[in-house]
């Protein structure tokens, strides 16, 4: 694996006001990589799914600590990785899978993972039942210049 | 953060700003009364002040087309950015209809 250029870490708690303030931290932190405006709403809105899904989801009956880690490599990718200690999921293909929500009543659209895949290069999900969630977003800037 | 105008049975919501889970739930506070009190024909979604939406932008259109049907009305989203419509492209919203 390759050395990371740049790296930061965030925690911060399970309140719906840090969503903007998650994808706002992570604009700043990719700022000078130079992305395109579709790179940088990609990425924003990517991390926007991953945190309110620790927000509404992981921690849904109680309130805890989100983590967010980046890193940033030479060749221009970025890796994000969004961490909760909340309920897990006990079926990730099924929660993964286009439309699926366990909160349908509270105008959940069930895309927040459809959107994390379509908009970044690479989707990893780790989860527990009663642990917690990771998701680790990948997505090289720089990729689809000239376009 | 929400506007309206109500004009020949046509209700316009002007929504301004960032649409995530946060602010939906007030947009959609706002929204909904003024539908309710209106009974509008249509109800128009204005997206041109929207500088960033998240899937919560889909929940809040697809409760707000619930919301009229009950209200023997419809739906219409309009003025959104080629940025917001490569989300609304992965909703389905499109065959519906709703999108102008
Ligand atoms: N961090 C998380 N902790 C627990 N469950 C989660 C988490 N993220 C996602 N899920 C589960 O996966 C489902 C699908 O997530 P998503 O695609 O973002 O849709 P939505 O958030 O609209 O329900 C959620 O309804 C929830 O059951
Ligand atoms: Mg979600």
């Amino acid at each position: 694996m390759k050395q990371a250029v740049n790296e930061m870490k965030l925690r911060f708690p399970s309140k719906s006001c840090n969503e903007a303030f998650a994808r706002g931290a992570v604009s700043a932190f990719i700022m000078h990589l130079d992305p395109t405006v579709n790179e940088l709403s990609d990425l924003k809105t990517a991390v926007s799914e991953a945190v309110t899904n620790c927000i509404v989801h992981g921690y849904r009956r109680q309130s805890g600590m989100i983590f967010l880690d980046g890193k940033i490599f030479d060749d221009g990718r970025v890796l994000l990785k969004i961490r909760d200690k909340g309920c897990g999921i006990e079926d990730v293909a099924q929660a993964m899978q286009p439309l699926f929500t366990t909160a349908a009543d509270e105008e959940r659209a069930g895309l927040g993972f459809a959107v994390m895949q379509s908009f970044c290069d690479k989707v990893r999900v780790k989860s527990a039942p009663g642990k917690g969630t990771t998701v680790t977003l990948e997505k090289r800037l720089g990729a689809d210049d000239g376009a | 953060m929400v506007e309206t105008d109500y004009t020949n049975h046509i209700l316009t919501a002007y929504i301004r700003g960032e649409i995530d889970h946060d602010s939906a739930a007030r947009i959609r506070v706002e929204v909904d009364g003024a539908a309710q009190s209106l009974r509008p024909r249509l109800l128009r979604l204005d997206f041109g002040g929207v500088s960033f939406m998240d899937s919560s932008g889909i929940g809040l259109v697809m409760g707000r087309c619930r919301q009229m049907q009950l209200l023997g009305g419809t739906v219409r989203v309009v003025n959104y950015s080629d940025n917001l419509r490569r989300i609304f492209v992965l909703s389905g919203l499109e065959g519906l209809g709703v999108l102008a």
